[in-house]
């Protein structure tokens, strides 16, 4: 096979989203948020819409600052209707989405005729058109693909938040007591993480759609989770396991031609279930009087 | 307005049958909805609805068209496989439940959203209906379909309706009814069945990324207003069933609006209003009830300190050295002993306080209550009498008259307390 500049540009840019997810969703896994990450995942959708409709491009700052502040008002709303009013978490998560979505969705079809915006592109992404829709400069000099670049400054901005606050989400992830107890701000912390999570989203939209973003968050962590027990390594394989989805994905999509984010998660859940069969507790019958394992709590 | 008077006369038949529908299914899903928000397992409704979207596809590749059947039958097919999955993989590995959940959603989506396009670029011309299912259409429900879908409703509803008694026991004490010999497990894989045919029927009107709405709002909202199960259930059956009309009132009117958001969007209005408004449980009474209750203690603390003065035989009280008793909070006993005086039950004499005669007997039964708990909690719980301040410091306001006689016929009308204080009476003449 002869190298493909398209190919390689969109693997390459697939595999950075999934990256950046995929390190997110490290520590959202381990703060047992995934449904947060997938709340906020839907969540952000008026924000973009607005944003679109405020800047009246997709490439307006508007865009992501819409979504940024509706995924922190997502959280908030989870947690007032979880502490406040005494709803339970489940409930709380999924009237806040499903709450946000159909706002996002009543107010693309109201600005129908206003916004460059339809239902597909959020629920699918547009990652095959990426080697058409350059970042073209004033001077008319073509610098290439305008979302790898979104893609490349979202990883930079995820890797810095990480490397920062490494010590501080690792602590808090674990034990959250203890993080307030030596002083840290956990809810500072978590509402962050939060942030990072809704900017990455909102960064990652135009590429992979909406609800596929939660897939990239959730499952290659959780994949990694099944065959490691050391936070660095659960990284580490999470960010090889992104890089082989984007690979993967994108030939199988070439192979059926089908939607290529769609692919990317469908390989995914496939090296998911393999792992968990692989790794699931088998019942030990050699051994009559063991006892069944209990699930780690972190 | 016309369009108003159109719709609810139900002049066209159509709109009769789609509202039929809608209501139909929005009492069926709110219903399994109910148990399952119970249950705690509200986000698993999510993950199925998400999940039936491969098997829509699958159901419309293989008949080749929109046909109720085979669509119906492969999303339930699907959505029962994802309920599997999703407690196999609890079993069987150390992930927490909201990442299998929030897994097993995306993952299903995403290999639907394959299916989806690769119908899509074989160029079916029934597929304009295939896209009718992510975020629904009630108005497309034809009168073919509405059999399939409302008859599902209906068994759904006269299932949890017939075994009430099992399906409540599943959802609060499932090892309860293990151990008097109900077949848990078969309970458990018929609520899930239900669950699924729900969701299968629900995609048609409000669409696979939104019918999470339908399941879990109608409960979470319901369950301020009421603790019974029955009227639970019908309250949330209601709040859906309302919604879903005015939901596929708002697509009819506007014909380019798809009717799941709306559906939505109203739903979620009941739902906040009730977190706010309910009578006991919302927010609003709850802040309500914690001012009047902060207020009550406010003002039993003052009537108490000058009571504790008059029993040291101080006569007059002058309002400064009130404030001097409580530090820092002047404003705060400023404003109480307003409040007190207006109530009728001190009296403020040129800056001298003193009871009236109802303040005076008010005082008394607080610290009568006081004196009367810490003896009971020293004669019948043998705690020492050092001990017994703190709780009695609380339970002063709380005491009501009939525990207040009970506790004194139990004590025979005591004279002392356990620190030698006397309980005072009304008749008393201090």
């Amino acid at each position: 096979m002869s190298f493909d500049q398209n190919a390689f540009l969109i693997i390459l840019t697939a595999s950075i989203i999934s990256i950046s997810c995929g390190l997110l969703g490290v520590f959202m896994m381990l703060r047992k948020m995934s449904m947060t990450g997938d709340a906020i995942s839907h969540a952000v959708l008026p924000g973009i819409v607005i944003g679109f409709f405020v800047s009246g491009s997709q490439r307006g700052l508007e865009v992501i600052i819409g979504a940024g502040l509706l995924g922190i008002l997502a959280t908030l709303i989870i947690n007032w209707l979880k502490n406040k009013a005494k709803v339970q978490l489940d409930a709380s998560i999924g009237i806040t989405f499903t709450l946000l979505f159909a706002v996002g969705i009543i107010l693309i079809n109201m600005l129908a005729y206003k916004v460059d915006l339809d239902q597909e592109c959020v629920l699918y992404g547009e990652i095959a058109y990426l080697p058409i829709d350059l970042w073209i400069t004033k001077a008319g000099f073509s610098m290439g693909p305008r979302i790898t670049y979104l893609a490349v400054l979202n990883l930079v901005l995820v890797s810095i938040f990480i490397f920062l606050l490494y010590k501080e989400l690792t602590l808090t992830s674990f034990d959250e007591n203890f993080g307030l107890v030596i002083g840290l701000p956990a809810g500072a912390i978590n509402l962050a993480l939060m942030s990072m999570v809704s900017y990455t989203t909102v960064s990652s939209f135009e590429a992979v759609g909406a609800i596929l973003v939660v897939a990239l968050l959730v499952v290659p962590p959780a994949t990694a989770f099944l065959w490691t027990k050391k936070l660095t390594s659960l990284i580490k394989l999470t960010c090889t396991l992104g890089i082989f989805i984007a690979i993967a994905g994108y030939y199988m999509a070439y192979l059926v031609d089908s939607s290529i984010a769609g692919m990317m998660v469908a390989v995914a859940g496939v090296v998911f279930l393999g792992s968990a069969l692989v790794k699931s507790i088998k019942p030990n019958l050699l051994f009559g009087t063991s006892t069944s394992i209990e699930p780690l709590e972190n | 307005m016309s369009d108003f008077v159109y719709f609810f006369t139900f002049q066209d038949a159509s709109i009769a049958f789609v509202v039929i529908g809608i209501t139909l299914l929005g009492i069926g899903s709110a219903y399994v909805g109910t148990y399952s928000f119970l249950d705690k397992k509200a986000l698993l409704g999510d993950a199925i609805s998400h999940a039936v979207l491969p098997g829509i596809c699958l159901g419309f590749m293989l008949a080749g068209e929109k046909n109720p059947i085979y669509i119906v039958t492969g999303a339930f097919l699907s959505g029962a496989l994802a309920t599997f999955l999703t407690s196999w993989l609890k079993s069987n590995t150390r992930l927490s439940d909201d990442a299998i959940i929030a897994s097993i959603l995306s993952i299903f989506f995403g290999f639907g959203v394959v299916l989806l396009t690769v119908i899509q670029k074989s160029g079916n011309p029934e597929m304009a209906g295939l896209n009718q299912f992510i975020f629904g259409n009630a108005i497309a429900i034809l009168e073919e379909d509405l059999y399939i879908y409302g008859g599902l409703a209906v068994l759904i509803i006269i299932t949890l309706s017939a075994f009430r008694k099992e399906f409540s026991m599943l959802v609060f004490n499932a090892d309860f009814g293990k151990s008097i010999g109900y077949p848990m497990g078969a309970i458990r894989l018929i609520f899930n069945v239900l669950m699924i045919l729900a969701v299968v029927i629900g995609i048609q009107a409000i669409g696979v990324v939104l019918m999470a709405a339908l399941l879990i709002a109608p409960g979470a909202a319901a369950r301020f207003w009421t603790d019974k199960l029955g009227k639970l259930l019908l309250i949330a059956g209601a709040f859906s069933a309302v919604s879903g009309i005015m939901g596929t009132f708002v697509s009819f009117v506007i014909p380019q609006m798809p009717t799941g958001p709306w559906v939505v969007v109203f739903l979620s209005l009941f739902a906040f209003i009730s977190f706010l408004f309910a009578p006991k449980k919302g927010v609003l009474s709850r802040f309500i009830a914690r001012r009047y209750y902060l207020k009550k203690t406010n003002q039993d603390h003052i009537l108490k300190a000058i009571f504790h003065g008059t029993e040291k035989g101080q006569s007059s009280f002058p309002i400064e050295e009130i404030y001097q008793s409580f530090p820092y909070k002047k404003r705060e006993t400023k404003q109480t002993i307003d409040d007190l005086i207006k109530s009728n039950l001190l009296t403020n004499n040129q800056g001298f306080i003193d009871f009236t005669t109802k303040g005076k007997s008010e005082a008394k039964r607080i610290v009568r209550l006081h004196r009367l708990w810490e003896l009971y909690l020293n004669e019948y719980m043998n705690i020492a009498p050092d001990h017994v301040h703190d709780s009695a410091e609380k339970l002063e306001h709380i005491l009501t008259p009939e525990l207040e006689a009970l506790l004194e016929n139990r004590l025979n009308f005591p004279k002392l307390d356990p620190h030698q204080e006397t309980i005072p009476r009304d008749n008393d003449e201090l």
